[in-house]
């Protein structure tokens, strides 16, 4: 399978403080690879490194072959934001149709998408009166439009009841079997487990880059909690 | 640049100001409450609203429309949607002439009104041809936007863009003639006044209510303050351009 994203010896550095620092990894077609850290380690500001919006202070960051941010990516990759990025004062078809223009696609590439992520009910409420849930799979659903090759998701799935949580999931591997690059954020440890790859974060930099089974048979743990302890205090033993 | 987006773009600010019923009454019935409330102010001195009034049809819809774009486009940067179009086939051109054209058609029906209760009902003296009068507002309304647009990338909240009223919008208030004829200033504020772009506006306004020209019935003049309106709403639209960037720190 084919590289996604390629990032070598990335560092960005925001107001004063190095937000990600000295990572590379690669990211392939057809898998969803997880990047899980706490709050604060970096991890949006390497999903938007990636995305082509963030101002990176060194390293390579490519996608699908070309320089992250090129003109040409743009049509290719789907985008959410950690706070959803959609209009609160338009219904959910509004925004999606909205978007959906801006990419040149029909009505029925709205349809779908809506459809996708189980919002048909919702379809004419305007943004602003729906739960927290509710609205970051309007964000999500702008994102499916045109079946991008490239998804870059940050923390998705926060606050979702786990019903849907688990729903979302199987959507992630869905559009990564038909084709697609995954790229999840997540705080939460436990989703790690639902990853083809998982990317640990902290304080900017990797520690891990692994499976999920091999992480936790490297580090003899049972979870990806107790492994992402047993990694940052083997680094701070040595 | 491409027509799909602009028009994309221009739909969707049209469709938010439509489930927005507060700002749509701020932008079509404030301005002619205003003037209504200054003719009645002056109702046994009808000649003092025909030297005000042709002042207020230019200001209020550069006012309207400056606190409206600035909000607007500041709620687009902080809610993060101008970080995904960017991400996006999205011209900043495309996005900034979007902007303009529904503020813009919302400045037609906002200046049409106006005017039509003007030169109607409120009885204003309105010597030039009166379309003459609502194109004049709608350049002032845009040049409202463009400032708008423009003083947004310096603001982080609301309250911030708000606080550009003050210092980008009342000294041309105070400046632009409405106070104080123009040429009656005092020399370095006569200078100030010539390179502030709300004084040609209210000019081209004032020329028209006042006076008929010989070429279609408008002053030369009235085209010429126009041409310096056009040109400074090209430049902040330019410079607002540039402000929107892709990658940010
Ligand atoms: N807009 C910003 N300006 C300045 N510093 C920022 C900004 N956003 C994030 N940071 C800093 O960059 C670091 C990484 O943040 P971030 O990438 O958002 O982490 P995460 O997504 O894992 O919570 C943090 O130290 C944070 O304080
Ligand atoms: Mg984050």
């Amino acid at each position: 399978m084919s590289n996604a994203v390629r990032v070598d010896r990335l560092r960005v550095t925001r107001g004063g403080t190095t937000a990600v620092d000295d990572v590379s990894f690669t990211a392939r077609t057809g898998e969803v690879t997880g990047l899980l850290g706490p709050s604060g380690s970096g991890k949006s500001s390497l999903l938007r490194a990636v995305v082509g919006v963030q101002v990176v202070a060194g390293g390579i960051v490519e996608v699908l072959g070309r320089p992250a941010g090129s003109r040409e990516l743009r049509h290719r990759i789907g985008y959410v934001t950690q706070a959803p990025s959609v209009y609160d004062d338009l219904t959910v078809t509004e925004n999606v149709r909205f978007f959906a223009r801006v990419l040149g696609l029909g009505p029925q590439a709205v349809d779908e998408v809506v459809g996708a992520v189980d919002l048909g009910r919702h379809r004419d409420s305007r943004v602003a009166r729906l739960s927290g849930g509710e609205r970051s799979r309007v964000s999500l659903a702008v994102a499916l439009l045109g079946t991008p090759d490239l998804l870059v998701l940050d923390e998705p799935t926060v606050g979702l009841d786990p019903v849907l949580r688990l729903d979302l999931w199987a959507l992630f591997h869905r559009l990564a079997r038909e084709g697609a690059a995954v790229v999840v954020s997540s705080h939460v440890m436990d989703e790690a487990q639902r990853c083809d790859r998982l990317l640990l974060m902290r304080s900017g930099r990797l520690v891990a880059d692994d499976s999920p089974e091999g992480l936790l048979a490297r580090t003899g743990t049972a979870d990806v909690e107790s492994a992402f302890l047993a990694l940052v205090r083997g680094q701070e033993a040595r | 640049m491409s027509p799909r987006v602009t028009f994309a773009v221009a739909a969707r600010v049209l469709a938010q100001l439509r489930h927005d019923h507060r700002t749509l009454a701020l932008l079509l019935v404030v301005p002619s409450a205003v003037l209504g409330l200054l003719r009645w102010m002056y109702d046994s001195r009808p000649d003092v609203f025909d030297q005000l009034g042709p002042a207020l049809l230019a200001l209020i819809p550069f006012i309207v429309m400056f606190l409206v774009t600035s909000v607007t486009t500041l709620r687009e940067r902080s809610s993060g949607t101008l970080e995904r179009l960017l991400a996006m086939p999205m011209g900043r051109l495309d996005l900034l002439l979007g902007y303009g054209l529904a503020f813009g058609l919302m400045a037609a029906l906002q200046s049409g009104i106006a005017v039509a209760l003007c030169a109607g009902p409120l009885g204003l003296d309105v010597r030039g041809p009166v379309w003459v009068l609502v194109v004049v507002a709608v350049a002032d309304a845009v040049l409202g936007t463009a400032f708008g647009l423009f003083v947004s990338a310096f603001a982080r909240t609301e309250f911030q863009a708000v606080q550009f009223m003050p210092l980008v919008v009342v000294p041309q208030i105070l400046l632009c003639g409405l106070f104080l004829s123009r040429d009656a200033l005092p020399g370095p504020l006569s200078v100030l006044s010539d390179a502030l772009p709300l004084s040609y506006a209210v000019d081209a306004m004032t020329l028209v209510a006042s006076r008929t020209g010989d070429v279609a019935g408008v002053d030369g003049q009235v085209w010429r303050d126009l041409g310096v309106v056009a040109a400074v709403t090209v430049l902040l639209l330019a410079l607002g351009a540039v402000t929107l960037r892709r990658r940010t720190p």
